[in-house]
């Protein structure tokens, strides 16, 4: 017995020294490396999905994109690594990834206490329920006594065990890992209900073989801040993924896309905002560590709304609207500080 | 003259450290334990000093605090307002419950197959022989998503059920097979049922006493004495004290009492029926714990022409446990649920004292049994009351039981192998007939060559219902290692607590099967 537990705790030991070599030079290890590793889950489509190439495309990978051509000057240069709701943040922690882009919900627990630090948001979400339409269910107040199956680890299972106690109604939870493992459940009629972030619910919907046959109940009952995260102190890595999604947002703020970047960062215009974000007046690239076309190297992929409307806009399956993501001068809530 | 001196005193001399073979042992022993003592010291420091470096530290004080969280399946009371700790508990009850399963299962399964495997028949020989093969070959992982996904693609889900031409119902109008587990009948015990429960308990007690005394008697005298009075201890005793019960206590008379704003005084229950439905006016009914009234309550309600739940458009029904029955009845004032049964005694004092006004209904529900079936119905949604076996837990339950059955089943086989087959032929030669002498004979000898690898392969499905993560089955790993070290992030903290929980639940486990495995081996003297 005592030598059991002797080698247990040397494999804890072993594992938990194994699990903190992560340095502090993130940016350094990532053009060392040639290569950045960026966190995204483990398949939900319009966010982030390998396509039939296995090649990974959405919206949380076009930021993992951006980033990787600001640094290494190449969208492709990103390993991207798939992450369940359970490992995303250990992945994180330990330095299995460079930073996470992955539906993740802006908290303070996960700011302060976790450790970690979110560069902005880039999409504002609230969590949402999806039930099929035969069921006649028109609100969640009338899920008394539903299954619910629901993403272990994740702010909307805490949500949901919320909502249902505040309004006086029982539920059944039936935990589950992964988004495709919620699809396939809920469509077996395992669960009566899904539940998560609204956006993740539109994506899995469009993915069905009948999506008219299910219905996006009206209530949304969290604000869900989602944004890309890095792990806390080492603010020289986290203000180069903070200000590639700002830059993102700002050119399409400031009207410059993935079509004419090319020509506005060929020489100085007459806008200085631009010729700041473009690299052709200041040096805000060099400040950064990085090239001073750093920004347009970002853009080629798109600026915010041409990713958007890409992967998860009113003309893909996935049909999201606008809403509270569109830019602040249009009614939403982006908005980037500016570039000076 | 010679004068007897003491053999000289060997003084220990620091050379002997390494010189002497008594010695040596030690010194190479003690500076092997140096080494893993500063080797354990610099990995701790090495992590305590990177947890510094990311500015987190080691703390349990998240235990405390609220889970948040909730919980499919709890042996004990729990909710999302309960704290971190009380949701290990249920993951440890929960990983116990399936360890327990499994185990008994497994053994009854590998010892069959094991002695099957020996049969003279070449069918049932080579078909034990497949058994053993394809389980224990192919890992147990896959096993448990087979089940699973067997269980939840294969069965209906409850909304199956449902609707004027369901494709499924119910088996006995109390079983229900559902792609969300299965849900059986649950037992209620009213009064006098822990003492029926106790009676039961004490005649198999009885029982194994006298199949004790009987197998001394059969060995030490050669005389057997008729088995049919173990059954009778068995079975005697329990069912008097359970008809003593249902003749005095079970005869109390009850009432079902309602608002009087849904029923009238002295309406009976057939008419209350018709009236539910014709008013479209749903049920929520006050199930009391432990009261055998309130499930024959609700069964009578449910056995009712005019509910028919199955109907999508007929009265919706649901149900609200109360642990007391002084809770149901504040609960019931409150207007929280409106159907409660109460004795007949008290029921017209209960009635005028509820201030929104509450009838008694004239149909008499007869308490009279100690013990009482809680057949589960469907709800809104699914089927509730009753026990519900979850998909993930027979999932995981078959799964560990058919692996490690196809391991105990070699056991059971090498043991009876290695007892010697003049053991059998002399057995034979006496007259005794096959299965007395591969219970007599054989099988108390192989025990000695089963129990201990038998010992592992019990810890391996304990270890390995962890694997309950596959199936989302809310084991120890589920909450401590998998929900609260995501929502806490207390990574560490969280795993080392689980290291512990498995490492005290081997030792036990080990522990008293040691303890059997001395009682059963060899005795030499």
């Amino acid at each position: 017995m005592k030598k059991s537990v002797i080698f247990g705790a040397l494999t804890v030991a072993g594992m938990a020294a194994a699990a903190s070599v992560a340095s502090a030079g993130t940016l350094d290890d990532v053009k060392a490396r040639g290569k950045l590793n960026c966190g995204v889950t483990t398949g939900l489509v319009g966010f982030a999905a390998p396509d039939a190439n296995g090649n990974w495309d959405g919206f949380d990978v076009g930021v993992c994109r951006a980033v990787a051509a600001a640094v290494l000057g190449d969208p492709a240069a990103v390993e991207f690594v798939p992450t369940t709701g359970k490992t995303r943040f250990t992945a994180l922690a330990s330095g299995e990834i460079d930073m996470l882009a992955r539906n993740t919900t802006w908290t303070f627990s996960r700011d302060v206490d976790l450790k970690f630090e979110f560069v902005g948001v880039n999409y504002y979400d609230g969590q949402g329920f999806m039930v099929p339409k035969d069921l006649g269910v028109s609100s969640a107040k009338d899920l008394d006594g539903a299954t619910v199956c629901i993403q272990t680890g994740t702010t909307t299972e805490l949500n949901l065990a919320d909502f249902f106690r505040s309004n006086g109604i029982s539920y059944e939870p039936v935990p589950i890992e992964t988004n495709a493992e919620a699809q396939q459940q809920y469509l077996a009629g395992a669960c009566d209900v899904y539940t998560t972030d609204a956006s993740g619910l539109a994506a899995t919907r469009a993915a069905f073989e009948d999506p008219a046959g299910h219905v996006l109940l009206p209530e949304i009952v969290s604000k869900e801040p989602l944004g890309p995260l890095v792990r806390h102190g080492d603010n020289e890595w986290g203000d180069v993924v903070r200000w590639t999604l700002n830059a993102l947002i700002t050119a399409e703020e400031l009207g410059v896309t993935s079509a004419n970047v090319g020509e506005l960062a060929g020489a100085a215009g007459d806008n200085p905002e631009v010729n700041r974000l473009l690299g052709t007046e200041g040096n805000l690239g060099e400040m950064l560590g990085l090239d001073a076309d750093w920004a347009v190297k970002a853009l080629a992929g798109g600026n915010y709304g041409e990713i958007f409307e890409k992967n998860i806009g009113e003309n893909t399956p996935v049909g999201l609207a606008r809403g509270l993501n569109a830019q602040w001068t249009e009614g939403g809530l982006l908005y980037s500080p500016p570039f000076r | 003259m010679t004068t007897m001196t003491d053999p000289p005193q060997e003084s220990f001399r620091l050379s002997m450290l390494l010189n002497d073979t008594r010695y040596r042992s030690y010194t190479f022993q003690f500076i092997a334990l140096i080494a893993l003592i500063s080797l354990i010291a610099y990995l701790g420091s090495n992590l305590v000093q990177n947890l510094r470096a990311a500015g987190l530290n080691i703390s349990y004080e998240f235990l405390g605090e609220p889970a948040g969280y909730d919980i499919n399946q709890r042996l004990i009371e729990y909710d999302s307002q309960s704290s971190h700790w009380r949701a290990s508990i249920v993951g440890i009850l929960n990983t116990l419950l399936v360890a327990f399963l499994a185990c008994v299962t497994a053994t009854i399964l590998g010892v069959a197959a094991g002695v099957l495997r020996l049969s003279n028949n070449w069918l049932v020989r080579k078909l034990m022989a497949i058994y053993v093969e394809a389980f224990r070959n192919v890992p147990v992982l896959i096993w448990i998503i087979i089940i699973f996904t067997v269980m939840t693609a294969v069965l209906p889900s409850p909304r199956a059920f449902r609707g004027e031409d369901a494709t499924s119902s119910m088996l006995l109008d109390s079983l229900a097979f559902t792609s969300q587990g299965v849900f059986v009948p649950g037992l209620v015990f009213g009064t006098g049922g822990l003492l029926v429960v106790l009676t039961l308990l004490a005649s198999i007690a009885g029982m194994v006493f006298y199949g004790k005394y009987r197998t001394k008697k059969l060995y030490d005298e050669g005389k057997e004495l008729p088995g049919w009075v173990g059954w009778a201890i068995l079975i005697v005793p329990t069912i008097l004290v359970y008809q003593a019960f249902s003749l005095t206590a079970g005869q109390v008379e009850n009432r079902i009492i309602v608002p009087s704003e849904i029923a009238a005084a002295d309406v009976s229950l057939e008419q209350f029926g018709e009236r539910l439905v014709t008013d479209k006016t749903n049920i929520n009914y006050c199930v009391v714990t432990d009261s055998t009234a309130s499930a024959l309550g609700k069964k009578m309600l449910l056995g009712l022409p005019a509910m028919e739940l199955t109907n999508p458009d007929a009265v919706k029904m649901k149900s609200t446990r109360f642990f007391s029955m002084d809770d149901a009845k504040t609960a019931f004032a409150a207007g929280s649920c409106n159907m409660l049964v109460v004795p007949a005694s008290e029921a017209a004092n209960f009635a005028s004292s509820v201030e929104t006004g509450a009838v008694a209904l004239a149909t008499n529900v007869k308490d009279n049994a100690p013990i009482a079936f809680d057949t589960p119905y469907l709800a809104n949604f699914r089927f509730t009351d009753g026990i519900t076996v979850r998909g993930s837990l027979i999932a995981l339950w078959f799964a560990l039981a058919i692996y490690t059955g196809a391991f105990i089943a070699e056991n059971v086989r090498a043991g009876i192998q290695a007892i010697s087959k003049g053991q059998t032929e002399a057995a034979a030669s006496l007259g005794l007939r096959p299965g007395r002498i591969m219970n007599l004979v054989v099988l108390p000898q192989a025990l000695r060559v089963i129990i201990p690898p038998l010992i592992s392969q019990y810890l391996n499905i304990t270890k390995n219902s962890s694997l309950a993560i596959a199936v989302g089955y809310m084991d120890i790993t589920g909450t401590l290692g998998g929900i609260t070290l995501n929502q806490t992030g207390r990574a560490i903290e969280c795993v080392l607590l689980l290291m512990l929980f498995y490492l005290v639940i081997s030792l036990s486990i080990s522990g008293v099967m040691n303890i059997y495995n001395n009682a059963v081996k060899l005795k030499e003297r």
